[in-house]
């Protein structure tokens, strides 16, 4: 288990002062000035070296991301952008939520280190429009660094002239995808844009962007001051470091945690959230990444490492590390029906195989919850899936494909036996 | 919402109050100029809170021209968001969680106790005009499930107790505390921390 010494969210719950002294005595704002003179290319080496993947689902390697903003020598003199994504919406998840309530500051200084280091004088967080008091409590944070000048001109005197805005959204998961995010911010309705270009070339307002995660840039502050090889030197080679944890679900006591990435799923669940409700014996299965990944059976649970590789092996993924277990007691079909129902809410209409494929794939899994359907109509839906997958702007198509494939190569005879089932009911 | 009404009394007018045009303008600033459309999003919440939780068409308008927008663009992004009610609600807008995590963990038990408390089901205002109950997608607090969002407040850890208990404070006029019904600090285990124990 993770020694709280390698910690960096060490106000996750919330017990100590949130604001800017507490935030100093838990050693934020610590020489950050110091970093920044550095300059561009040692800080972005740092984050390479840590071996950071993006901790928003899609586990891009943080400090390349940073190094496709143009450098310094060849800026065409249009402003360059940090947006961070805010827009907490995959269901199971809930870990950005706790890091801008309870720990803000560590996000505060991640802004200004990373602005430098993409070489942008201004920032927006998008938090999603339901996290009000969320947004209030980094809004304060945000006023607290001005005044104590560790934003705005010369910020916390680094040379740097930083700004940082608040930016709320007002309902809706696809602005969680970045394009979609950064339409959403310049004022019109959250539909992705096609790719390329892409947000580093031309992101908000047309000029260079890049989007990271909160907890992507809540760790680099921490990072750069323990040095990147303390990070590198948790967990494995490209999967390494700390990550924040959402435990949901059918658990004794669900919880947020942070713990070493590669920690084994079941000593994740027993060690902190007091196990499966009933015992191990009583897993059914586990979605171990937020709702878009696709769902494990318990027997593959037993030896699983929580992390980007051991989940991909398995045909699932990290995503974004949110947990949500399932005893025996669970419909299963009904639990993935509810995420295809989300999909299709959530779908933003622009794509036909989305707009139109979420529809379906909910109808038809309406129908298998209650096996009002014909045996092959489970191939026809898993094709169904393969015509979404792939055929989108974004991933919101893959999404929704993904948790409904999981269900059909792990829970085929639940489905068999339901249609079944009622066909000798109704003979 | 994402539905226009129709058939509902729309104000003629709309206009901010002094205080909330002062907001206005400290909102608009926070984008370059030329980019006031960026402010859309805060201004129709604004407009939304001054005007009892609802945005009238009027407001929409206003902040069209506030913008300089085409008022076809700001329609689009009001009925794109769900955040946005274009017809009342009642005084408590209930946002139940009804996604997976929370379903798991007895989400219909709390909407059936809405449903015997306040005698509505989704999409549904009660009589007295003191509740409104809305299905919505994952709040983001899905390791204290299940959960509601009562206006601006998340209210979670609840089973049909707890939410029977909390809609009788409303009623009464209270204003019960947010946060965990099982007397969870936030996000931690129930019972006591695993981390976090003091041994940096």
């Amino acid at each position: 288990m993770l020694a709280d010494k390698d910690r960096i969210f060490t106000n996750l719950y919330g017990i100590e002062d949130w604001r800017l002294a507490g935030a100093r005595a838990r050693g934020d704002w610590d020489r950050t000035a110091e970093f920044i003179k550095q300059g561009r290319d040692w800080v972005i080496e740092q984050v390479k070296e840590s071996g950071l993947r993006g901790r928003g689902g899609a586990g891009f390697p943080t400090g390349l991301k940073w190094s496709f903003m143009p450098a310094e020598d060849r800026r065409d003199g249009r402003p360059h952008y940090l947006v961070i994504n805010a827009d907490e919406s995959e269901p199971g998840t809930c870990k950005d939520r706790d890091i801008m309530r309870h720990d803000p500051h560590k996000l505060v200084e991640g802004a200004l280190i990373a602005g430098f280091a993409m070489g942008a004088n201004a920032g927006y967080i998008y938090i999603r429009g339901e996290f009000v008091n969320e947004a209030a409590r980094l809004q304060a944070a945000v006023d607290e660094a001005y005044e104590a000048g560790l934003l705005g001109k010369n910020a916390a005197k680094s040379g740097w002239d930083f700004d940082l805005y608040v930016h709320r959204g007002a309902g809706a998961y696809i602005c969680g995808e970045e394009t979609a995010l950064l339409e959403s911010l310049e004022g019109k309705k959250g539909q992705p844009r096609l790719k390329p270009p892409f947000p580093a070339n031309a992101g908000l307002y047309g000029c260079p962007t890049t989007v990271n995660n909160v907890e992507s840039i809540a760790v680099v502050p921490t990072i750069i001051r323990r040095g990147p090889s303390w990070f590198a030197g948790l967990g494995r080679e490209r999967n390494t470091g700390t990550k924040v944890f959402c435990i949901s679900g059918h658990v004794e006591r669900p919880c947020n945690v942070e713990e070493e990435m590669g920690i084994p799923l079941r000593e994740l669940i027993e060690k902190h959230a007091g196990g499966v409700r009933g015992g191990w014996d009583n897993l059914l299965a586990v979605i171990p990444g937020g709702s878009s990944v696709p769902c494990l059976p318990k027997e593959t649970c037993g030896n699983l490492r929580m992390d980007f590789d051991s989940l991909m092996e398995v045909k699932s993924g990290l995503g974004t590390a949110a947990v949500i277990v399932m005893d025996k007691s669970t419909d299963i079909v009904k639990a993935i029906a509810r995420l295809s129902k989300f999909y299709m809410h959530e779908s933003c209409g622009q794509c036909t195989p989305c707009r139109e494929g979420t529809g379906w794939m909910w109808r038809v899994m309406e129908r298998l919850v209650t096996g009002d359907a014909e045996i092959e109509e489970i191939d026809l839906l898993e094709q169904v899936t393969r015509q979404v997958e792939g055929h989108t702007i974004c991933a919101l198509g893959d999404a929704a494909a993904w948790p409904v494939q999981g269900l059909i190569r792990h829970f085929r005879p639940e489905l068999e036996r339901r249609i079944l089932d009622r066909k000798k009911r109704a003979a | 919402m994402t539905a226009l009404e129709t058939d509902i009394d729309q104000p003629t007018t709309f206009a901010f109050t002094p205080e909330n045009a002062e907001r206005v303008r400290a909102i608009i600033a926070k984008y370059p100029d030329g980019r006031q459309a960026s402010a859309v999003l805060p201004l129709l919440d604004l407009a939304q809170r001054q005007h009892d939780n609802w945005l009238p068409q009027a407001a929409i308008e206003h902040i069209a021209e506030m913008l300089a927008m085409p008022r076809i663009r700001v329609f689009e992004v009001a009925t794109f968001y769900t955040m946005f009610n274009l017809a009342p609600v009642g005084k408590y807008l209930l946002q139940l969680c009804g996604t997976t995590p929370c379903w798991l963990r007895g989400a219909d038990d709390v909407k059936a106790a809405i449903r015997e408390e306040c005698g509505i089901g989704v999409g549904e205002t009660s009589a007295d005009g003191l509740f409104t109950l809305m299905e919505v997608e994952c709040l983001g607090a899905c390791v204290n499930a299940p959960m509601i969002q009562v206006n601006d407040d998340f209210y979670e850890d609840l089973d049909k107790a707890s939410t029977v208990k909390l809609l009788k404070s409303l009623k009464n006029g209270e204003e019960p505390a947010p946060g965990s019904a099982v007397g969870r600090h936030s996000s931690e285990p129930e019972g006591g921390r695993t981390t976090l124990m003091g041994d940096r």
